[in-house]
């Protein structure tokens, strides 16, 4: 099974500037796992003390994964899935 | 390096900046991908409603980027007020830059300097900032 994932400017240092990878995985955890392996230093960027980080917004299709059970959001062949940091501060 | 904006687009977000004080207020300036030009103005709500710290909705900021994509725009300022500090980027502003490509604008409109105002423009990359400077034309 195959999961589109599409990688933000700012983290395309990590996939050779590629836009959008390939990943595997049943739940977002796993997906997160296996780009790691693929990308190191992915995973580090996404999650902090093994969990995603706050300023870290992950949708699967159109929804927030904070909606979904977060790290434990099932991913089904064909989602996709999109990374953007926040656009926030002070 | 420097930012060629619109006299439209200032007048705009300082009157956005207004209109919405004491929160802070936000937002962006599209452009055709690859421009670098400032050409399309779209205000962004502050779902934190707060005076000290401003963010775009998780939804609003997936259609924002869809949008950009689904037009072959890009982000070109990203925007937001200071009401009570200078227009220069905080900590946390610092600390949450996600965007190397972008222009970060910050305004201010504190009572000090009323009824003149900021507009500054800076490039914040891997916890850097570089100010640049601003061209307002038209």
């Amino acid at each position: 099974m195959s999961i589109e994932v599409r990688i933000p400017t700012i983290l395309r240092p990590y996939t050779k500037d590629q836009k959008s990878v390939e990943a595997e995985g049943a739940t977002l955890s796993a997906v997160i796992t296996n780009l790691d392996s693929n990308y190191a230093g992915l995973g580090e960027r996404l999650l902090e003390n093994g969990a995603l980080r706050r300023f870290i917004n992950v949708y699967i299709n159109d929804e927030d994964v904070r909606f979904l059970g977060g790290l434990e959001a099932q991913i089904k062949d064909g989602d996709s899935i999109t990374i953007l940091p926040a656009v926030a501060g002070g | 390096m420097s930012l060629e904006i619109s006299r439209e687009f200032v007048d705009a977000i300082l009157e956005q900046s207004r209109a919405e004080y004491p929160d802070e207020c936000c937002g962006v300036i599209l452009g055709p991908a690859g421009s670098g030009k400032a050409l399309r103005h779209k205000p962004m709500i502050n779902a934190a409603h707060s005076p000290t710290f401003y963010e775009f909705d998780p939804k609003d900021l997936l259609a924002l980027y869809r949008e950009a994509d689904d037009n072959d725009e890009e982000i070109v300022i990203i925007y937001h007020s200071h009401t009570e500090t200078e227009a220069y980027p905080s900590r946390t502003d610092i600390a949450y830059a996600g965007e190397p490509g972008a222009h970060y604008v910050l305004v201010s409109t504190r009572k000090e300097i009323a009824p003149s105002t900021e507009f500054r423009s800076f490039r914040i990359i891997d916890g850097v900032v570089t100010e640049e400077p601003v061209t307002i034309v038209g």
